[in-house]
């Protein structure tokens, strides 16, 4: 022990300000900020505890969290490709940086405080974690092996970093409705506190033991983030692109995708990556089978469902179409992924391309600048998603150990019983999102211009906001 | 010494540069151009959305020849670009005053 110094001063420092967050002031300011973005809402005090055996991480189960982290983590780049394909030559690092940025600012984020007021405890809440995972604080032991809690056979460790990537991608989705104009600055900022007081609370109140889900109030069920994901991204996609604005080029001047073949690749990673979000779910390798099935299963229905009513309907079935399709089905199998079998998944898929194919053309008849359809796939297909969990949901895939009041409503009033907790968590999660998106973009209007101007926009935001240009035609 | 403007559809761009190769006219400079005539735009869809596009891609050449070859390098062009169909695009004939090829300084026919 010759050096005392550098390390020491920093677990002093470390420490310091760790205890610091535990001050009874400091926390009950942090609550009472955090109570405000919630939307205010009424505190209810104690989140159920779960009764689980205790039980000894398992490898298996622990690297599939880890496999599925890595594939999660490609769907971010993957989102940045099919998002990136969209739009014209001028803005498409601006459109990919809007969601590979945020690989570095959520995935800071998430492991100081993210992931705390998401699972943790301290709050005693069911409307928000609490600080005292602070960096991570007190996970995983010394060596990142123990388990996540009783009933959970996966390391905490690896189930911070699974759900640090999910953390990441929502916030990238809402920028599909709001790219070629939104200030890069504003995105900053708006995805930072949205990551804080959106993501966390919903992961919270639907995973964390919280109010909306198994061990709540509601029971619903999200498998993989129906509610989390795609329907708190795309209702603040609406919402943000509502207070935004449309593009000054929209609808009179508008231009086709600059790189189709960006969005297929970008489909495609997504694909690949959404067996990790859905499948590694399943927080244990030997029943991962049906999650991986159904995630699959379901985007196959999808991708077909969309290119045989575009055919149908236009005469011709269109790449894009096979890749929105695609991804229809993967959002609509999200909430269902392991709560369902193969014939369901199937017709979870369609269905959500049928609706998403029809929301998309609504969007452009009424002309309302969600640029890149994120409500209309992501927002819709999600909330058919997370309604059609409830009426194809089956009993032996909702043990009642983990699921005790999903299983109960299953039990007591059937499926019809199920669709009507999932029509409440989606009904709440719309308000919720939709208020406290509404809230933090109007605080942000207060400091800062949250769109370019017209002039700007007319430039190109890759030089504008970046510096760059993504295809200079003379660099050989 | 004449210049032909050509604009060609992309896909006959190989047979047209055999045609001149074949009568022994060899060099030309291509470039990638949209534009839009009697054959009008098209009209293409994206998740339902209609897109007009005005502008189709075309290739332009350039191509310098002494005068006595003209007619000879206009119906091989012409020959070998047409299908017939609307869009098969144009040709356009200037005088060109003079030429210098950078290398060693020839001016003139000499250069081309």
């Amino acid at each position: 022990m010759g050096e005392p110094s550098a390390m020491d001063t920093f677990d002093r420092w470390r420490r310091h300000f760790a205890d610091g967050l535990r001050e009874p002031q400091l926390r009950r300011l942090a609550f009472a900020l955090l109570a405000t973005g919630a939307g205010l809402l009424p505190l209810l005090a104690g989140s159920a505890q779960a009764a689980l055996p205790k039980v000894p991480t398992d490898g298996a189960d622990t690297l599939l969290m880890l496999i599925g982290s890595a594939l999660v983590l490609l769907m971010t780049p993957g989102l940045a490709f099919f998002y990136g394909g969209f739009t014209r030559s001028k803005n498409v690092l601006n459109c990919m940086m809007m969601s590979f940025f945020l690989m570095g600012l959520i995935g800071v984020l998430w492991v100081v405080i993210g992931y705390s007021l998401a699972f943790g405890l301290g709050f005693n809440s069911p409307f928000i974690g609490g600080l005292e995972h602070f960096m991570l604080k007190g996970l995983g032991g010394d060596l990142g092996d123990a388990p996540l809690a009783d009933g959970f056979a996966i390391s905490s460790t690896s189930f911070a970093l699974f759900q640090g990537m999910f953390a990441i991608i929502t916030p990238a989705l809402i920028s599909g409705a709001l790219v070629e104009r939104i200030s890069f600055k504003a995105w900053f900022w708006f995805c930072l506190l949205w990551s804080l007081f959106v993501y966390s609370p919903m992961a919270k109140m639907v995973w964390g033991g919280g109010f909306l889900g198994p061990f709540g109030s509601i029971g619903a069920l999200d498998f993989a983030g129906g509610t989390v994901v795609h329907i708190a991204s795309g209702v603040a996609a609406l919402v943000a692109a509502g207070i935004i604005g449309s593009r000054t080029t929209w609808p009179d001047n508008k231009r086709p995708p600059h790189n189709v073949p960006f969005i297929l690749l970008g489909a495609g990673l997504l694909w690949f990556g959404w067996f990790g979000f859905n499948g590694a779910s399943m927080f244990a390798s030997k029943t991962a089978g049906y999650p991986f099935l159904t995630t699959s299963t379901s985007a196959s229905a999808g991708l077909l469902a969309w290119c045989l009513l575009e055919w149908f309907k236009d005469g011709k079935p269109t790449a894009v179409g096979a890749a929105t399709g695609a991804v229809a089905g993967l959002v609509g199998i999200t909430p269902a992924a392991g709560f369902v079998y193969i014939p369901a998944s199937l017709i979870i898929g369609a269905l959500a391309a049928l609706a998403c194919f029809i929301a998309v053309r609504v969007k452009s008849a009424i002309q309302f600048d969600d640029s890149l359809d994120t409500f209309m796939v992501h927002g819709v297909g999600g909330t058919l998603g997370a309604l059609l969990t409830g009426l194809f949901a089956e009993k032996a895939l909702v043990p009642a150990d983990y699921f005790p009041l999903s299983a109960k409503i299953l039990e007591e009033s059937g499926n019809f019983g199920m669709f009507i907790a999932q029509l409440k968590a989606v009904i709440f999660s719309y308000g919720f999102v939709a208020l406290a998106t509404a809230i933090i973009l109007y605080i942000l209007k207060a400091f800062m211009p949250l769109r370019v101007s017209a002039e700007e926009e007319d430039r190109g935001l890759d030089f504008v906001a970046h510096g760059e240009e993504a295809y200079d035609p003379m660099t050989n | 010494m004449k210049m032909i403007t050509a604009m060609i559809r992309p896909g006959k761009l190989d047979a047209v540069k055999d045609a001149l190769v074949a009568i022994d006219i060899v060099g030309m400079t291509v470039t990638d151009a949209r534009g839009f005539g009697r054959q009008k735009g098209q009209v293409e869809r994206y998740r339902g959305t209609e897109f007009k596009v005005d502008f189709l891609p075309k290739l332009k050449l350039m191509i310098i020849i002494p005068d006595e070859k003209l007619e000879a390098a206009l119906s091989a062009i012409s020959t070998a670009a047409h299908t017939g169909e609307i869009g098969d695009g144009k040709i356009f004939v200037s005088p060109v005053e003079d030429a210098i090829r950078i290398r060693t300084g020839d001016r003139g026919p000499e250069a081309l």
